[in-house]
């Protein structure tokens, strides 16, 4: 095996080195990729059209909207398929006895729970202030999500997984994925009962108090904060579930 | 003469190549599962590392506009002479827009920033399903070394 | 952006890659691939991607490294190759 491995690596690294020289050259400003009227189209007319400084965050929510619905589709299926991976039947679980259980902490070290308890809060804040402010400096809400998610991660590494479950059940969890695609789809829909096409948003002026231009921000950060709470949900859920080998129970 | 120059302008290019080949080895000689999706996680970065490099600008900055551009208090000296009372006078988005201009090679191409930046979100996804398998296969065979795992397979045979 | 930042960047890229795949102890292995995220996310903030290299610093060098830590102390340590 080690052999075909190596064989097949220097088979493909050999071809793609060879096409290097065809490349254009390290920050040519005219290579076709620079160069295609596209993406200068995104450069120039971003903000006139959307009154969006960031054009990441504006090609991402607005002119790729449908790319970006779906790959937040595909992180809840990640999710689910995780879920539906490792949990196993009560019945299972009691019939299991190869592996010795761990016990509890009782009461955590307190140089970890203090400093967790003082961090998580600005964490949350610097997560919020993210998905918020996404329009005008790097941002927005896959960034935003993951961070607020990290922040239950680290309250369920800093005491043990029931202390996060707490504030986020998993029926809490699962809702929140559901709920950002249903706002982000919700965006869509509005959309089109107004008389457009599928999230074009400048048709949402008529129901927002806004101009047509300032409607596409506004729905931009709308469409943000549901991809946020997909990512939150999805990633406590992900680590919850691996952590716990799938029983919700046992902690790290 | 020629070599120092392609030396100079795709050594980087060369360097994704090599870092690309080190995942693809990974994946396919390494006998642990998780060092798979260790190396399946590399060949990812490698191919999005190659994506971002395309859209680099000698001498652009990063592609938010700035903060001048969007809020030009003071570059209205024009509208300040035809009416007095406009010191403190917010320009509406039209007029921002026309006096606004932009220079494409100023700012760095956008487009493969966005395909890239859901392609990690989907990145770590796809991490967390392999990592996932990896549990389940563990509990399954006791192991997750893929020989000891095709072992346990043919003697339940 | 400047050569010589991004050719050092990159050869610590390689060794960080070579040694989170040849390392046996699968905790470690982890941890370098965290190091070797963050890497790539400077690397990205050097070519004016700040969104993605923001993105990785928080989904690659943050999230994805405790996920293979959780699997790791959910599974062995250890590694054969």
């Amino acid at each position: 095996m080690k052999s075909f491995a190596l064989i097949t690596v220097i088979l493909t690294g050999w071809l793609l080195l060879s096409a290097v020289s065809d490349f254009p050259s390290w920050g040519d400003t005219e290579s076709p990729a620079n160069d295609y009227r596209l993406s200068q189209h995104y450069i120039t007319e971003t903000f006139p059209e959307s009154s969006v400084p960031n054009m990441v965050t504006a090609v991402l929510a607005d002119y790729r909207g449908y790319d970006t619905m779906f790959e937040t589709v595909v992180i809840f299926v990640a999710g689910i398929a995780i879920m539906s991976i490792l949990r196993r039947k009560p019945l299972d679980y009691l019939k299991d006895t190869g592996r010795e259980t761990r016990s509890y902490k009782k009461d955590p070290d307190l140089i970890i729970d203090t400093t967790c308890r003082l961090m998580i809060p600005i964490i949350q804040l610097f997560a919020l202030y993210v998905v918020a402010h996404g329009h005008h400096s790097p941002g927005g809400g896959f960034q935003g999500g993951v961070i607020f998610g990290a922040s239950f991660i680290l309250l369920a590494l800093s005491r043990d997984l029931q202390a996060a479950q707490r504030w986020v059940p998993e029926k809490r969890v699962l809702n929140l994925a559901g709920i950002g695609i249903l706002i982000y789809s919700g965006f869509g829909f509005a959309c089109m009962i107004l008389g457009s096409n599928f999230l074009d948003y400048e048709i949402l002026h008529k129901i927002m108090p806004a101009t047509p231009v300032e409607a596409r921000s506004h729905s931009m950060l709308g469409v943000e904060i549901g991809v946020a709470f997909t990512c939150t949900a999805i990633m406590f859920s992900i680590y919850s579930n691996l952590a716990s080998n799938g029983d919700m129970k046992e902690t790290l | 003469m020629e070599l120092l120059e392609a030396l100079s302008t795709k050594f980087n290019y060369w360097i994704y190549i090599i870092i690309m080949m080190i995942g693809l080895y990974a994946m396919i000689s390494k006998n642990n599962l998780v060092k798979k999706l260790i190396g399946m996680s590399i060949f990812q970065t490698a191919i999005i590392l190659f994506y971002v490099s395309i859209g680099v600008k000698e001498g652009a900055t990063i592609p938010i506009l700035y903060h001048d551009q969007v809020h030009p208090s003071h570059g209205y000296s024009h509208h300040k002479a035809d009416t007095g009372h406009i010191e403190d006078h917010h320009p509406s988005h039209e007029e921002i827009v026309a006096n606004l201009l932009i220079e494409p090679d100023d700012f760095g191409n956008p487009l493969p920033h966005v395909l890239m930046l859901t392609a990690i979100v989907v990145g770590v996804a796809t991490l967390g399903v392999g990592l996932a398998l990896t549990q389940k296969i563990y509990r399954d065979f006791g192991s997750i070394e893929e020989s000891e795992i095709l072992e346990s397979i043919k003697s339940a045979k | 952006m400047i050569w010589a930042f991004d050719l050092i960047t990159l050869i610590f890229l390689v060794i960080t890659a070579i040694i989170s795949l040849q390392t046996k102890d699968l905790l470690s292995a982890a941890m370098i691939f965290g190091v070797y995220s963050f890497l790539m996310c400077l690397l990205w903030a050097g070519m004016a991607a700040v969104d993605v290299a923001f993105t990785e610093s928080a989904v690659g060098a943050g999230v994805s490294a405790v996920f293979l830590i959780a699997t790791v102390l959910r599974t062995t340590r250890r590694s054969s190759d």
